[in-house]
């Protein structure tokens, strides 16, 4: 009995000798770079990080749909709303992908999708500013999705198997989406002047929060350094921002655009990018709730999961007549 | 770096084509090679297939607006992949009528005034609630299963192979309506009753999808009459809704005449959204 309290209070110092075996595993998995199972021991606070780090990642996709979905019945072509269409059904395929992997560490789907719509879970803020053009769905698609794909590679080798996992097939999608808005971006930039403003327009509003998608700089960051000792996380937020900054760099070259950005430059020296300074308190304010979107973009959520309250009821009810009927038959 | 290099770097990142939800397989008939091929239908052809690609055109862009609205992620996922369904059914029947006129899908989505629209008052109506939805899905599912499958023998080869395409993906737009169908009209007392509603307002556009024109009679093995489809339509329907409990609304027809670019009052709305960004931007390419 002792043992399993003692279990219970998952951050005692005091380990009972079971506890003490999957810890010892627990290191050697870690060490030896391979992967922790939905089964294995685990230390509490491995599961809790995970599972704040999966289901946010999880809503991000979810919120996600919502600026792109605004412009679904608006696209201007119909193989540009079919991309678009496509786009924004695979982040719901994601959203509910990684809902299953947090579900392996024993939160169910219905718990973190009411720390979503109470606003405990956080989501990616980039998702509270609003597409106001055709544009953003380029700029989002290029940068958003590139900032992403730049953070989730490695993640594909994460220490949490179903997690890794997933992120390997995300980040197939991902790379398609990204080029579908680089696409976007490009054929504005080849078109008219209209076009051309409306393209560097969106890559000015979306440049400098693409970049925030990384996290706070490194020597603000609290969670990294364990994160990185239980190899969840490979790069540090500034590595990965830098890697991601020198690739848009060159890529804005080919679209004949500029990111907005005076200091941009190449550090011969250091080998590394020069980014402008971030405004990191205008991020912290939109992470607590103060950006131009958090409102409406949960508000849509809650008004989606309270109006098919009577479908999913109607489900379960049908669900449990069938499975009296088989029952009884 | 070229646009070329762009997309080998992104290569590298996994196939870049791949996308969860959407299987597209190799050899399918995409509407870009329908545009590009030799085959260009009479102007009796091309309304014809104006009808059948209105209709999925103005369904995708109705059920379209469901993605992330959903009562579940994965009604999102699935009436998105119905909407994305329709629409790829409504490119390739619209990129084959606009070759008639020397035109593209997009001229005829985006350029035509609502007149000149042909789709049926069905698919112009509002989502409602999910129960509307769902039952607006499985009148149309049953309808475009039937009339895809008698397209197959469409002596017309474009039309059959379009047809042939569409009936596999509108066989699971079935499944989908009728398993909701189902489980709304036999799960509470609330959702039967949504769904009795449901039918109620829906079933005055019905008739209009059996009527005949003289298209149809012009067009012979080209051309499905729709009347044609009606015997199969009401016992399928019926079968439905007998086993979800439901009942055959007794509201009458309405006078609905999509088909003469008469439409409903809703439709305006609906093409005032779809066209607006093209129309701002006259001759643009995107």
């Amino acid at each position: 009995m002792a043992a399993q309290q003692e279990s219970g209070g998952s951050l005692s110092a005091v380990l009972s000798p079971e506890e003490q075996a999957g810890q010892d595993r627990f290191n050697q998995i870690i060490a030896d770079d391979s992967r922790i199972e939905p089964r294995d021991w685990m230390p509490e606070a491995y599961r809790k990080t995970l599972t704040r780090q999966m289901s946010q990642h999880a809503h991000s996709e979810i919120i996600g749909m919502q600026p792109e979905a605004n412009w679904i019945t608006r696209a201007p072509s119909l193989k540009r709303k079919a991309i678009l269409m496509a786009k924004v059904q695979d982040e719901a395929g994601h959203g509910l992908y990684l809902y299953s992997g947090t579900e392996t560490l024993g939160t169910p789907r219905d718990v973190l999708n009411e720390q979503l719509m109470t606003g405990k879970a956080k989501y990616s803020s980039i998702f509270n500013y609003p597409a106001r053009s055709w544009a953003d769905m380029g700029a989002i698609g290029w940068l958003v999705d590139g900032a992403a794909i730049a953070n989730q590679v490695p993640l594909c080798r994460a220490s949490y198997g179903p997690y890794g996992r997933a992120m390997v097939r995300i980040c197939k999608e991902e790379s398609f989406h990204q080029r579908q808005g680089f696409e976007i971006l490009l054929e504005l930039a080849n078109g008219t002047e209209a076009q051309k403003k409306m393209a560097q327009d969106a890559i000015n509003r979306f440049y400098a929060p693409s970049l925030m998608m990384f996290g706070p700089p490194d020597s603000d960051s609290p969670n990294s350094g364990q994160s990185t000792a239980w190899k969840i996380k490979r790069f540090s937020n500034d590595e990965l921002r830098q890697r991601f900054v020198g690739m848009i760099a060159e890529q804005v070259k080919v679209l004949g655009l500029t990111l907005p950005d005076p200091e941009l430059r190449f550090d011969a020296e250091t080998g590394t990018w020069i980014h402008m300074e971030l405004d990191w308190v205008e991020f912290k304010a939109v992470i607590a709730g103060n950006g131009p979107c958090n409102a409406q973009r949960l508000q849509r959520r809650r008004d989606a999961h309270n109006e098919g309250a009577w479908v999913r009821e109607a489900a379960a009810a049908y669900a449990a007549k069938m499975a009296r009927k088989t029952e009884v038959a | 770096m070229s646009a070329h290099d762009i997309d080998h770097s992104l290569d590298s990142f996994g196939d870049s084509t791949a996308s969860a939800t959407r299987v597209t397989p190799g050899n399918a008939l995409r509407p870009e090679d329908i545009a590009i091929a030799q085959d260009k239908p009479s102007e009796q052809v091309a309304e014809y297939a104006l009808r059948l690609g209105d209709d999925a055109l103005i369904l995708a862009q109705r059920l379209s607006h469901w993605i992330s609205r959903g009562p579940e992620i994965e009604e999102d996922i699935a009436l998105g992949n119905i909407a994305l369904d329709q629409l790829g059914h409504a490119r390739s029947f619209l990129s084959y009528a606009a070759k008639a006129w020397d035109k593209t899908e997009d001229d005829l989505a985006y350029w035509r005034e609502e007149e000149e629209f042909r789709s049926l008052h069905i698919v112009e109506q509002p989502n409602g609630d999910f129960g509307v939805t769902i039952v607006r899905q499985l009148i149309i599912s049953i309808y475009q299963h039937l009339l895809y499958t008698a397209l197959l023998e469409s002596s017309d080869e474009t039309i059959a192979a379009i047809s042939a395409k569409a009936v596999k993906e509108v066989d699971y737009h079935r499944d989908h309506a009728i398993a909701w169908t189902l489980r709304l009209g036999l799960g509470t007392e609330e959702s039967a009753r949504r769904m009795r509603h449901a039918l109620d307002i829906l079933w005055p556009y019905v008739g209009e999808m059996f009527e005949d024109e003289e298209l149809h009679t012009a067009l012979g093995d080209v051309a499905v009459a729709p009347s044609s489809l009606r015997a199969a339509w009401d016992e399928e329907f019926t079968a439905v809704l007998k086993d979800a409990e439901l009942e055959l609304p007794t509201v009458p027809f309405a006078m609905a005449r999509g088909r003469r670019g008469e439409h409903s009052e809703h439709l305006g709305f609906i093409l005032a959204e779809m066209q607006v960004l093209a129309r701002k931007h006259p001759g643009a390419t995107w």
